[in-house]
């Protein structure tokens, strides 16, 4: 039952933060909402974990629509962890940039209906309501992209919007397609991703095979994989820091589980080649985004490319075989959730700084803000994999299975494009938290003579700093200790996979 | 039923499948901003028709419902939506300025329909023959077209359509192939479909507010380096 709740709270917290009282009251609400959440989803992954299944209680016909296994249960706590740390992340920021109260209102009851979709996608067991609910987090996070009304806000949006659904069309023709599939299969099962997986071998491989490569370029887009990734640096760059945070932290990966989904179902027509397709196109994505990132200029859009290029790294561990990777592309994705959302925090926290987007314009950070400058270090190092952290462990487990599966020239491509984005990411942090303030730009570090000016120390918001504390904590500890109740979880999903 | 109620049911379908073929074409190359949504309309409405057609050919109560639920959602609730969030204004305006000339862009959507027609070929031979009909090809051509709209039309409006396009042509091929589809999951896309319009009234209202014009495929200020010609590899 705890299921269902977690999908109605989202929905509750959304009507409660209309109510116009106190300022506090909507965030309060939202925080109270996601931490409970978060509470009831980590229940259920320990269940999961233990191998107890938790919706054989369901009444009213819902099992038929809810299924909840390995996967669905990691990738519902993770989004459950990411809403909560950026739902306290937003009383400070949101505090910060001074709104009005209906306009904060309007921000909470649209943080809510984005968290409530992006719960839905791992519950469903339906594909067509799948997508319904992925086309909702579009449309969801549309206005919170747009939400401060700038002109560049306003563009990415409406990118954001046209693209998505151009790919959600194509997703929508897929998701027929594959209806049609199952009944030519003449297998009277219940259209739901178990029954896809049990009418697989009957079905017509044509079939199988347009659906499949419907649904990877629909969805893809949305994941933000080569070339369809041009809208993803906009808008998640644009919108307010807490919900740039869960669009690259997490709902990237909630749309990609749903592609992997689709993988298992592959496995019945080897003659798709459905894990070639993962590779190239994850291959792409690492080789694009890690060279867009040498000459990224914004530094929220940075990290944005960062997200292409770790969703092709998931992808590409998800095209090396399922057997051999699957357990390291779902740590990929736990360690990109976690890391990436702290990432956005730190940006957040540099940008309430500095007021500004502009890599050239940030030179000197650690003087303003050690804060936030010991934060963007953090989150640079982290995210672009340097030992002992999470995503280090899990990019050097992806690149063992592609040593181990013979994949020689796939497995040097990615390690020199991890290297390149390492390079990337950190060139630029070192300059904007380092860099000499003098300095226009050339940031040469060899005009340090020059007496620096007394700075103006920025204070953080708490709520902030408890989110990024928050958001650090499995940052570090995965990087060395993956607990038992995780582990098991992450084997279920990545057998989930391979079935 | 007999023999040649069939046939005739068979005709009247391809009937409204030819003429939502067409209104696709229109909408590629239509200029005023009230015709598109007017040809839009008329879309959904033989949509309808068809899987009404389809219905009674099948004997499927199930299509009735999809006929019913397009015929409520799209002629009549999508344009009250957009009465309500965008300003009567953009129905006025027209598109001089297109991106391909009105002939060109009419030559690449015909070749799009006849590569639709080849794509759906195999799809066709793996379905069972009581599933085979024009809907198929037809409504590729109409994803295809409706993709084809969002590149050409640079305003807001007629972009809307052309998403709206692509799910009528999704929907068109969805009641021929798979059209035991829970009618829960039918209604739920259709809600669907009208969110969409709401939040993209509520968008192109804030663009025409913030930023003054509604012709949003010429927004370009994201990049990564200075707007120079040099630079390829800026992001559009």
């Amino acid at each position: 039952m705890s299921v269902v709740i977690i999908l109605l709270l989202p929905l509750i917290a959304a009507v409660l933060v209309c109510i116009p009282v106190k300022s506090y009251w909507a965030s309060g609400v939202t925080v109270v909402s996601s931490v409970v959440t978060l509470i009831l989803a980590t229940r259920i992954a320990l269940r999961v974990a233990a191998g107890d299944s938790v919706v054989t209680t369901l009444k009213f016909g819902l099992h038929q629509w809810i299924a909840v296994d390995g996967l669905s249960a990691l990738i519902l706590l993770l989004i459950a962890f990411v809403a909560t740390t950026a739902a306290i992340y937003s009383v400070g920021y949101m505090a910060h940039e001074n709104l009005k109260p209906s306009k904060l209102r309007l921000y909470y009851a649209n943080y809510n209906l984005f968290v409530f979709s992006m719960l839905a996608i791992p519950v469903l067991a339906e594909p067509t309501l799948v997508w319904i609910v992925v086309e909702l987090t579009t449309l969801c996070s549309a206005l919170l992209v747009s939400f401060q009304n700038t002109r560049e806000a306003l563009e990415a949006a409406w990118k954001y919007v046209v693209l998505s659904l151009m790919g959600a069309g194509m997703a929508l023709f897929g998701f027929l397609v594959l209806f049609a599939a199952m009944q030519a299969s003449g297998n009277d099962g219940v259209y739901t991703w178990e029954g896809l997986i049990v009418a697989a071998p009957s079905m017509p491989p044509v079939l199988l095979q347009t659906a499949f490569l419907l649904i990877l370029i629909g969805l893809g887009t949305k994941v933000g994989l080569v070339p369809m990734h041009t809208w993803l640096p906009d808008a998640h760059s644009q919108a307010p820091t807490p919900i740039c945070a869960l669009l690259s932290g997490i709902e990237t990966s909630a749309i990609l589980y749903v592609i992997l989904r689709l993988f298992p179902v592959m496995h019945a027509s080897p003659h798709a080649h459905a894990e070639t397709w993962a590779l190239v196109l994850g291959l792409i994505s690492v080789g694009t985004a890690a060279f867009l990132l040498l000459q990224v200029r914004d530094y929220k859009r940075m990290f944005a490319f960062s997200t292409v290029e770790h969703m092709g790294i998931i992808l590409m561990a998800v095209g090396l075989g399922a057997s051999v990777a699957g357990y390291s592309a779902m740590l990929q994705i736990v360690s990109h959730c976690v890391t990436k959302s702290f990432c956005f925090f730190a940006a957040g926290a540099a940008l309430m700084a500095v007021g500004t987007r502009e890599i050239a314009a940030v030179r000197g950070l650690i003087r303003k803000s050690p804060a936030a400058s010991v934060a963007l270090v953090f989150g640079g190092l982290a995210i672009t994999g340097a030992p002992p952290l999470a995503v280090f462990l899990s990019e050097f487990s992806i690149l063992k299975a592609g040593l181990m599966q013979k994949q020689y020239v796939a497995t040097g491509l990615l390690a020199i494009f991890i290297v390149i984005a390492f390079f990337g990411i950190m060139l630029h942090i070192n300059r904007m938290v380092f860099g000499a303030p003098e300095s226009n730009g050339n940031g040469s570090p060899g005009n340090n003579h020059i007496e620096p000016q007394p700075v103006e120390k920025f204070h953080l918001p708490l709520s902030c700093r408890l989110a990024m504390i928050l958001a650090a904590v499995p940052v570090l500890v995965l990087g060395v200790y993956i607990p038992k109740p995780l582990d098991d979880l992450l084997t279920q999903a990545a057998a989930a996979l391979t079935r | 039923m007999s023999d040649t109620t069939n046939q005739l049911l068979d005709n009247l379908n391809a009937l409204a499948t030819g003429l939502f073929l067409l209104t696709a074409f229109g909408i590629v190359a239509m200029r005023q901003v009230r015709g598109c949504l007017n040809l839009f309309i008329i879309q959904s409405l033989l949509l309808a028709a068809s899987a009404a057609l389809l219905g009674l050919r099948h004997g499927s109560e199930h299509l009735y419902g999809v006929a019913l639920v397009n015929l409520i959602s799209k002629p009549i609730i999508v344009p009250w939506l957009l009465r309500r969030t965008v300003s009567a204004e953009i129905y006025t305006r027209r598109e001089i300025d297109q991106v391909l000339n009105i002939p060109t862009a009419l030559l690449i959507a015909l070749a799009l329909t006849i590569l639709s027609y080849f794509l759906a070929q195999p799809l066709l031979g793996a379905v069972a023959p009581e599933f085979r009909g024009p809907n198929v090809p037809i409504g590729i051509a109409g994803l295809l077209l409706g993709a084809f709209t969002l590149t050409v039309r640079r305003e807001a409006l007629p972009l809307l359509i052309g998403l709206l396009v692509m799910e009528n042509g999704a929907f068109l091929t969805g009641i021929s192939i798979s059209r035991n589809l829970p009618l829960l999951v039918e209604l739920a896309i259709a809600t669907d479909g009208l969110i969409i319009v709401f939040i993209s009234g509520v968008l192109i209202r804030a663009v025409q507010k913030h930023i003054g014009t509604t012709a949003v495929g010429e927004l370009a200020s994201l990049k990564e380096r200075d707007a120079e010609p040099a630079t390829t590899e800026t992001i559009k």
